[in-house]
């Protein structure tokens, strides 16, 4: 479980963030979402401690990340597994190399097994037969899915996902928001996905943070998220065509 | 308040502002306070605002390249793998140079052997003055010094384009989430590989300027061979050659650092990337320059 409490970012005279305060379930795909430029990014920078907030704290299980020494914020960063907006592999290694680079740096197994891990990694994101290849040579949907392999490599207890579909066509969106779903449950990690596409809080988002002009505008579930009352949320919310007609639908 | 007093006032609250955020990325948080205390300071004689604002800016950028030595000094976290990338470093950024090293010190003991010989033709000078002031000028200076030049246009770009771009491209953010300490892991195998291996491209290179010159004296007949070789050996002072090397090292620290440093410091896209890696090149060739007088002075003086 992930908690953050009263936290503040600024840079120089800019306000970014202001008292977002909130509860990250473990088990659940928590979702933060909100339009481009609301803080959502800087907010999950902050969680994962690339960005220092002026105010508030980051607690993961309690213990306040920003205050803990050096060497136990290494061991939680070793429990965190992260896929970035435009999946930052390593561009020097093949695919089976960036999977296998977080247990070659901390794990303590030895080399075939490091390997049988990161197959089996590959395989729960269904990239096959592609050990050999280097990024430059994958599509942007395989490349997610190999960071979301990297990301599990380690069997982290919190998952973080920047804005997961961005790029990538609805089917190949949906194969990802699936797995982020399945791989939440499974490992029973605390997930947070940074997302302001509609359809993958649809299908995925259990627990929805919506942070606007850098405050905590709403909190709830998805079947709350329809009915809100609040202005700014439906105007994200029913931006689309299709949100739109489910609303119509809905006989909103 | 007397002008002097006061500019130390200010750059006094300047630095204890920057200690007490201590993050270090936060560069345009402390360019605004300088531009706070400038406009402060307008209207009440800041004529010495633009050296106030020069030092300011180079104490901030040493800070920040010390804190960054320090985490690349940081205990490794699995030196099996820090030593493979050492070793792969070696051939990037030292054999793979070795073509270029080759030709130039060879054509430029060429050049030395002919300049030396027009510019100190008189009977009342021995002929083979040539190959002794060849053999300096490469030992000294040559090999050394303008390989080392060569070297940060060549490594030093590549490394800040390198870290740059995996800075840009959210890599190192990745390593950092990972809890691996990115400074180390990107930088030292480049720093170690570097200081093992720019000695010996420098040890080809001055054999290489000595033959080069040896070839292009004999081959158009500005020297015999015997003089040329006579005069390589007279008065060879062993020291000479400690001295090149302990530069070499030096020079091979100040380009992967300050390289590594843009590199690493790089904020914004493909442009600042190109930027980061022009000023590596620049930097580090005004430092090489300021070493080398250094040096100089502290060893052969």
């Amino acid at each position: 479980m992930i908690t953050v409490e009263g936290l503040g970012k600024r840079f120089g005279d800019t306000q970014v963030l202001s008292g977002i305060d909130a509860v990250f379930q473990k088990g659940k795909v928590n979702q933060i979402i909100g339009r481009s430029g609301s803080g959502k990014s800087v907010l999950a920078k902050c969680m994962v401690g690339l960005h220092k907030p002026e105010e508030g704290r980051v607690l993961y299980e309690g213990r306040s990340f920003h205050e803990i020494d050096f060497d136990e914020r290494r061991q939680v960063r070793q429990r965190i597994g992260m896929l970035f907006q435009g999946s930052a592999l390593f561009d020097s290694l093949n695919v089976l190399e960036n999977v296998m680079f977080p247990l070659r740096m901390f794990g303590a197994m030895p080399k075939d097994e490091m390997q049988d891990r990161a197959h089996e990694c590959l395989k729960r994101v269904r990239i096959v037969d592609k050990d050999l290849l280097f990024p430059a040579e994958l599509s942007g949907g395989m490349q997610k899915r190999v960071g979301i392999a990297r990301a599990i490599a380690m069997e982290p207890q919190y998952l973080f996902c920047d804005e997961p579909n961005s790029g990538l066509d609805p089917q190949t969106a949906i194969v990802i928001d699936d797995l982020i779903k399945v791989i939440t449950e499974e490992l029973q990690t605390t997930t947070v996905v940074i997302t302001h596409d509609m359809n993958s809080v649809m299908e995925t988002g259990e627990h929805i943070l919506f942070i606007h002009q850098g405050r905590k505008w709403w909190e709830g579930d998805r079947d709350a998220l329809l009915h809100s009352g609040n202005q700014e949320l439906n105007e994200f919310v029913f931006a689309g065509s299709l949100m739109r007609q489910v609303k119509k639908a809905m006989g909103g | 308040m007397q002008p002097f007093f006061r500019y130390f006032r200010d750059l006094r609250g300047l630095l204890l502002h920057a200690a007490a955020r201590s993050k270090i990325s936060e560069t345009r948080r402390i360019e605004r306070v300088v531009v706070r205390i400038a406009l402060r300071r307008q209207g009440s004689g800041a004529e010495a605002w633009p050296t106030f604002a020069a030092t300011v800016s180079i104490v901030f950028h040493i800070g920040r390249y010390a804190l960054l030595l320090r985490e690349v000094f940081a205990r490794p976290e699995r030196l099996s793998i820090y030593w493979r990338r050492t070793v792969e470093e070696m051939d990037l950024l030292g054999v793979q140079s070795l073509g270029i090293v080759a030709l130039l010190s060879a054509f430029m003991g060429a050049v030395i052997t002919i300049q030396t010989k027009t510019n100190i033709d008189s009977p009342l000078i021995q002929a083979w003055v040539v190959g002794f002031a060849t053999r300096q000028s490469v030992i000294l200076e040559f090999s050394p010094t303008v390989i080392s030049l060569i070297l940060a246009g060549k490594v030093g770009s590549n490394i800040a384009a390198e870290i740059g771009s995996m800075r840009v491209k959210e890599q190192i953010d990745a390593l950092d989430i990972m809890g691996v300490n990115s400074a180390g892991y990107l930088i030292l195998p480049k720093l170690a590989a570097t200081i093992m291996i720019f000695p010996f491209l420098v040890m080809i290179s001055m054999f290489l300027g000595i033959f080069g010159g040896w070839m292009a004296g004999v081959q158009s007949g500005v020297i015999s061979s015997d003089d040329f070789i006579m005069g390589i050996q007279t008065g060879f002072k062993p020291f000479h050659v400690t001295y090149a090397l302990v530069k070499t090292v030096v020079f091979a620290f100040i380009i992967t650092t300050v390289s590594a440093y843009q590199g690493y410091h790089t904020r914004g896209g493909t442009r600042e990337v190109g930027i980061s890696s022009t000023r590596a090149v620049v930097y580090s060739n005004v430092a090489i320059l300021l070493a080398n007088l250094v040096l100089t002075r502290a060893l052969l003086l």
